[in-house]
């Protein structure tokens, strides 16, 4: 074989070296694969990473308050809120002449909306000032202490000041205090009173109705995955077609067959009231309520536990329930000990897509919730499509996105993200 | 080369097309309001300039999307239907052009001006008023006895009144009926709410009752809940039940007492083109003289927010019963109401919202 030993190194036909070739060609390869995903990247990039990025973004963002009012912002720096007493004239000139330029650009009220969120009042107090300043002349109406109390009493009031004041940085971290009932003030982070509390409440009846729901579309799904498994192929079709159909109807029109369903004049109290079981005077309440968020949801999410659970069951070999039967196992101890164990992966992917799906639920516990069955992504429409507080909406969200991912994290220390699978 | 000079000029052409003005995008609220709204104002005017009108039914998440699509850049919208609530927070945000409702609307027939034939309804600089609507309850004639409820306390009276009654899930209107019924005076109510005891008062007396509400956010509960018998009484749009009442003939009846005015009405969006912008104003003007106003009211039972529209009023046109007793203007409905305080929502809406939602919760 000597005449293939060379001194030198290796060569490819085109003469460079074996190694310089063989690099290029995988580039090469590498280039093209990545051509090829390039649409989904660029996709996925600006539908998914991009929003979720700006809208972790916009829970801290708070240029307003400086961009408004600059000179008021810097003159107010020399301020001290505790001091209890109001600021100079020389900050009542400057916001003048921020307003000045704020009312010709009409962007006072929109300060005025977003100072409202912290302090009631705030809105009507600049839209309705905003007109009179308008007409204020900053050279020859001085000075405007007086003259901007007479136009609205808030101006001379000390905490309207401390509150242009405590949220007139850049970057806040007031909308991720308000996500969890607490307050920026002028002493620091303190609770909202306790007849506004309510987020840290919603946030966690979010996760233990989701719990909840999770476990019963285990219990529900089970079985069933287990017959769509287990039965001849023929009953096996049929009965997937029937786990499927729901896929096939509006979302909307389920949740609204749910009402009729459990409505107190619905079908189940007038059956139960045919039958006797029920009193007429004393139909069942099972709706607008817990409970209608936790049938209803069940039902809508339950083919996202069976599929995941079938698929891995359908790759269980039946001969290993045949040999521990051999072995003299019961049935029930050959199910528990042989085939419950390796259709384990599937229960887990199930429940992770379940869980997830559940914990951003808005639409179901919206119609069939009532009051104590809303989820804290109610309270998130409200944020972004009424209140237009979209700050506050963002760390909320952004919270949800964590509890999600913290979740995500522990399980897959406790079971291990490798023990999911969708099949195969 | 020819060929690519063609393709250039048709594309160019086409986009063009696409731009100019012969579409409008009008945003409203869907079902029979949209509806009223293409027969009296959309077919009349596309008739009369050739302008294509596309309906988009977003009025309800109008105010978000708006102000995603100007932050973005790209205003789709020409005209949209809002409340008056809305238009002022839109206005608030600049994101609703100003009106100069002498310049920029039409006069009624006997020359009075805009501003004046409107007079208060015009409750925001970028607001231009079409109907008057109210918010009130309709209850089950066949569920109340003998003595059919003719107070709006009846709602707070569970012991006369046994039974199930269904209110909106916000504080809006609840809070100010919790005051009436708690003995406070019409002309009290906001300045009581104002404060933080005021606040409680309402929700205390709401407390009274809460095991006794089915609370709802769309406007078609109450009508289906009453209908189904799920409820005894229950507030909506008084829109919503006479469509119940006198279209679908369901075994229910109106109670005026202390309903609650609001307005609804036109906004344009700013970041339009000049020329989109026009389009939108001469549309505003056609759709909102005195005679298009009244012509609504044929369609649905909204009052027409022009005082010399009124006289107008007809039937309906399906039904051809007489439209104006079915008017929440109405003298006879309208002996005790309440007009929406809007400054006072502006301003305390997150914040008793918030209470209002922690006690709900409770």
């Amino acid at each position: 074989m000597s005449d293939t030993t060379q001194d030198g190194p290796m060569l490819a036909a085109d003469g460079t070296t074996l190694k310089q070739s063989l690099a290029r060609s995988l580039r090469r390869e590498k280039m093209r694969a990545l051509l090829l995903i390039a649409p989904l990247l660029v996709f996925v990039f600006l539908s998914f990473v991009v929003p979720i990025v700006s809208m972790l973004f916009r829970s801290v963002e708070n240029s307003i308050v400086q961009d408004t009012l600059p000179e008021t912002v810097a003159a107010l720096e020399n301020w001290d809120a505790q001091s209890g007493e109001l600021p100079e004239e020389e900050v009542y000139a400057a916001f003048v002449r921020d307003m000045l330029v704020a009312v010709d650009a009409k962007t006072h009220t929109r300060l005025g909306t977003r100072l409202n969120y912290e302090e009631t009042g705030m809105s009507s107090m600049f839209r309705r000032s905003g007109r009179q300043i308008g007409r204020l002349d900053p050279v020859d109406d001085a000075p405007f202490k007086d003259t901007l109390i007479d136009i609205h009493d808030g101006w001379g009031e000390v905490n309207t000041w401390a509150v242009i004041k405590t949220h007139a940085v850049p970057y806040t971290n007031g909308y991720f205090l308000n996500a969890v009932d607490m307050q920026r003030t002028p002493e620091g982070a303190q609770a909202q009173p306790e007849s506004k509390q309510i987020l840290v409440k919603l946030f966690g009846r979010t996760l233990y109705m989701s719990l909840v729901i999770t476990g019963c579309c285990i219990l529900l799904g089970y079985p069933i995955a287990f017959l769509l498994a287990n039965l001849p192929m023929r009953s096996a079709n049929l009965l997937m077609i029937l786990v499927l159909l729901p896929f096939w109807t509006s979302l909307l029109v389920r949740t609204s067959a749910w009402k009729v369903m459990l409505q107190q004049q619905g079908v189940i109290n007038d059956t139960l009231v045919w039958l006797g079981l029920v009193d007429d005077a004393a139909r069942l309440i099972i709706i607008n309520n817990q409970i209608g968020t936790i049938v209803a949801m069940t039902h809508i999410l339950l083919p996202f536990m069976i599929l995941p659970m079938y698929s891995v069951m359908q790759t269980i070999p039946p001969t290993y329930v045949r040999a521990a039967k051999s072995l003299g196992a019961t049935n029930w101890t050959a199910f528990w000990r042989v085939y419950f164990p390796q259709s384990i992966p599937g229960i887990g992917a199930g429940s992770i897509l379940v869980f997830i799906l559940a914990i951003g639920y808005y639409i179901t516990p919206e119609i069939v919730g009532g009051t104590q069955g809303v989820f804290i992504s109610n309270r998130i429409a409200y944020h972004i499509s009424s209140s237009l507080n979209w700050g506050l909406a963002a760390a909320l969200g952004t919270i949800l996105l964590a509890a999600v991912l913290i979740l995500y994290w522990a399980y897959d220390r406790i079971v291990g993200i490798d023990n999911v699978k969708l099949g195969g | 080369m020819k060929l690519s000079t063609s393709i250039l000029a048709l594309a160019a052409a086409s986009v063009a097309g696409m731009v100019s003005a012969q579409e409008m995008t009008i945003v409203s609220w869907g079902g029979a309001y949209s509806e009223s709204q293409k027969r009296a104002y959309h077919e009349p005017y596309s008739a009369n300039t050739g302008v294509t009108i596309i309906n988009d039914d977003s009025s309800a998440e109008a105010v978000a999307k708006l102000r995603a699509m100007n932050e973005a850049g790209n205003v789709t919208w020409d005209v949209v239907d809002v409340v008056a609530a809305d238009a002022i927070r839109l206005c608030d945000e600049g994101l609703a052009l100003e009106i100069n409702a002498d310049e920029q609307l039409a006069p009624a027939p006997d020359g009075t001006s805009a501003s004046e034939d409107f007079g208060d309804l015009i409750v925001s600089d970028c607001f231009i008023p079409q109907i008057v609507y109210s918010t009130t309850f309709g209850y089950r004639t066949d569920l109340v006895g003998d003595t059919p409820p003719t107070d709006v306390c009846a709602v707070f009276d569970t012991a006369t009144y046994p039974g199930m009654r269904s209110l909106e899930k916000r504080p809006i209107n609840n809070m100010e009926w919790a005051l009436i019924c708690d003995g406070v005076a019409f002309e009290d109510v906001y300045d009581v709410l104002e404060t933080e005891e005021g606040q409680e008062q309402a929700l205390a007396k709401l407390d009274t009752i809460k095991d006794s509400v089915i609370w709802w956010s769309a406007g078609a509960d109450t009508p289906q809940l009453l209908a189904d018998g799920e409820v005894v009484m229950g507030s909506t749009y008084n829109g919503r039940l006479f469509s119940l009442i006198e279209e679908q003939n369901q075994p229910v009846a109106m109670l005026w007492d202390a309903q609650v005015f609001d307005l609804d009405g036109w906004i344009i969006p700013t970041g339009l083109s000049e020329e989109r912008t026009q389009q939108a104003l001469d549309y505003i003007y056609f759709a909102t003289d005195t005679q298009r106003l009244a012509d609504q009211a044929k369609y649905i039972s909204y009052g027409p927010a022009r005082a010399s529209s009124a006289p107008l009023v007809g039937t309906h046109a399906d039904l051809g019963i007489e439209m104006a007793p079915h008017m929440p203007t109405d003298p006879e409905n309208s002996k005790r109401t309440f007009l929406y305080n809007y400054e006072f929502w502006a301003d305390y809406r997150d914040d008793i919202d918030a209470k209002f939602q922690a006690w709900l919760s409770q």
